[in-house]
């Protein structure tokens, strides 16, 4: 078959913007990659540039050396990611069922109530009083974890999911003598496994990415999750300087640079190379939310 | 006995439903509902040991200070034009992608760029600033480093506040496109095929389809999609402004939206009755808009009303 005129055009317009917004979309990472291997005197001298003009793996050598405050991030990160998404999405999914369910009556009730949170707040300072000083939340891992446990719009997300699952179930289910909760938990929590696993990626997206509540509630060093500590390298020398310290490098020696863009790469990893394999889910999440909620 | 309708009834009937749901119910309570009641805060000064409750009340002293500091305008000026910045422009682009790639045939090539579009939504606003640190530190940040390459004057971002727009409406395309994209891409994937099958026999060209058949079925998805984001408009997302800008006072005038002035004046100055009153302020004001924008929605198509 002939390509037509106008297919051609397309084609090779369409190529070229979609090349050009990926490319806008890669390059941040791959200028971070490139500069954490470059050497502290060549950024210094040339500034960071594509191709590095002196390669040096110093930045890593040294982060490597003395990885204990960055193990303790990730493990921090790690334990609030694993316990949050588990203990949320499980509430998540029981809360969604409950106003899927038909014969329940106040579930439109409770819908409202839930939904109007979304659209209606006290605002930053209430809720900031409310952890610290009634919740007694401040330097906790609690204030780490509590925040995000529950969102209203992957609430009702879960519920669209369980639409789907055929209403003949629950009343056969019921006929057999099965009590609400044995059917949510033998039940629909197996027969939901995608949509668990989408609902659960992004409230792991949300715990593994969150600095703001460490920003808020956590002072001591030690709690700090990955994002927060990255910041803090990123903003304040003193932390490369610590880590400069127990390496044994002499500070005016440190490769600071390369060292805030080698945490950066060390920090990001993870996600860049697992995120390929969870994006369906979150595909499916962006197009099933996109109904109405 | 009890009546069939009644609350008590239906209590009894669906106790474990009751249960079930509770979790959820006071957790919102907790986290929402109870700082609503912090509400008049905005109108006490706070004391530590007085809080929420016993704090003595000064009235509407609160928004004086917020109104006279001559930041209410600034900020609220800056929340809204940003946010019709990154809505006019995020969507455009959203848009452009979706349907390219819905009328592109190689399915690798597809994959690969929209995988590759969709990397940045995954990333933390962290290493956003580090990326921003990287292309735009005046020393050595890529981007002078290219400028000096081209034997051009290297610019100087943090002392000059007005490019901090581009940068900014730049950083929110960047961070979305990928996520939106999908969001169209399914919406012109339900497009019935049928339709594009009768232009093609009409001879109708790629272009035109375009023009006459996708950005038509598109429109009542855009529309509802604008409005729900119109409640949002005065919402400033603070994790991208705090850490694209960082806390750096000389573009504060270009850069600070009402989130990160709450924030600052929280954090920094534990100004908590004046920051409260810009909260209320700004939920109140939110709160309307949202109210409106539904009404409108209602107009255009009841099914995709809020509430």
């Amino acid at each position: 078959m002939k390509i037509r005129k106008d297919r051609l055009v397309f084609n090779i317009l369409g190529v070229v913007v979609i090349l050009l917004i990926t490319l806008f979309c890669v390059l941040p990472f791959l200028l971070i990659l490139t500069g954490s291997i470059t050497s502290q005197g060549s950024i210094l001298r040339d500034g960071y540039r594509f191709i590095p003009k002196e390669i040096s793996f110093q930045a890593y050598q040294i982060i490597f050396e003395s990885p204990d405050m960055l193990l303790k991030a990730y493990g921090v990160t790690i334990m609030v990611t694993v316990i949050g998404t588990l203990t949320g999405l499980f509430f998540t999914a029981m809360t969604a069922y409950v106003l899927n369910s038909k014969d329940f009556k106040y579930r439109n009730h409770f819908s409202f109530y839930f939904y109007f949170t979304t659209i209606f707040g006290g605002g930053l300072v209430p809720w900031y009083i409310m952890m610290v000083k009634y919740l007694k939340m401040k330097d906790t891992y609690m204030a780490l974890i509590f925040p995000l446990l529950m969102n209203v719009i992957y609430i009702l997300i879960k519920r669209n999911f369980m639409k789907s699952i055929p209403d003949a179930i629950f009343e056969s289910a019921k006929l057999d003598g099965a009590g609400d909760f044995t059917i949510f938990l033998r039940l629909v929590l197996p027969l939901s496994k995608p949509s668990l696993a989408t609902i659960g990626l992004f409230i792991a997206l949300n715990y593994w990415n969150d600095w703001y509540n460490a920003m808020l509630f956590v002072d001591k060093q030690s709690m700090f999750p990955l994002q927060y500590f990255l910041y803090q390298i990123l903003s304040k020398l003193d932390f490369i300087n610590q880590t400069a310290s127990r390496s044994g490098v002499p500070v005016p020696q440190m490769p600071s640079e390369p060292m805030k863009l080698a945490m950066t790469v060390v920090a990001t990893g993870p996600i860049v190379l697992l995120y390929p394999f969870v994006q369906k889910y979150f595909v499916k999440g962006i197009t099933v939310g996109a109904v109405k909620g | 006995m009890k009546k069939k309708n009644g609350i008590l009834y239906e209590l009894n009937k669906n106790k474990v439903k009751f249960l079930m749901i509770m979790p959820a119910v006071l957790y919102f309570f907790i986290m929402c509902y109870v700082p609503m009641t912090g509400i008049v805060l905005a109108f006490k000064n706070y004391t530590y040991t007085g809080g929420i409750f016993k704090s003595p009340w000064v009235g509407f002293n609160n928004f004086k200070f917020f109104f006279n500091s001559g930041k209410a305008f600034l900020v609220t000026k800056n929340t809204i034009l940003y946010n019709i910045a990154f809505l006019i422009i995020n969507n455009f682009l959203q848009i452009t992608v979706a349907i390219i790639l819905s009328e592109l045939a190689g399915k690798c090539f597809k994959k690969i760029s929209q995988s590759l579009m969709f990397l940045p939504y995954f990333i933390s606003w962290v290493v956003v600033g580090a990326f921003i640190y990287n292309l735009f530190n005046y020393e050595f940040g890529a981007v002078n480093t290219l400028l000096n390459s081209m034997g051009m004057e290297p610019i100087d971002v943090y002392s000059n506040p007005s490019a901090w727009k581009y940068i900014l409406v730049a950083v929110s395309a960047w961070k979305w496109v990928g996520y939106g994209s999908v969001l169209y891409l399914a919406a012109i994937l339900g497009i019935d095929s049928e339709i594009y099958e009768a232009a093609d026999i009409d001879g109708a060209n790629i272009f035109k389809k375009i023009w006459h058949i996708t950005l038509p079925s598109l429109k009542a998805t855009v529309i509802i999609l604008l409005l729900l984001s119109l409640g949002n408009i005065m919402k400033g997302d603070f994790q991208m402004f705090y850490q694209v800008v960082g806390n750096n006072g000389l573009v504060l005038d270009a850069t600070d939206v009402i989130d990160t002035y709450v924030v600052r004046s929280l954090m920094d100055l534990q100004e908590f009755g004046m920051t409260a009153a810009a909260g209320l302020y700004q939920s109140v004001l939110s709160l309307f808009i949202i109210l409106g924008a539904n009404k409108l929605i209602k107009i255009i198509d009841n099914d995709y009303a809020l509430f």
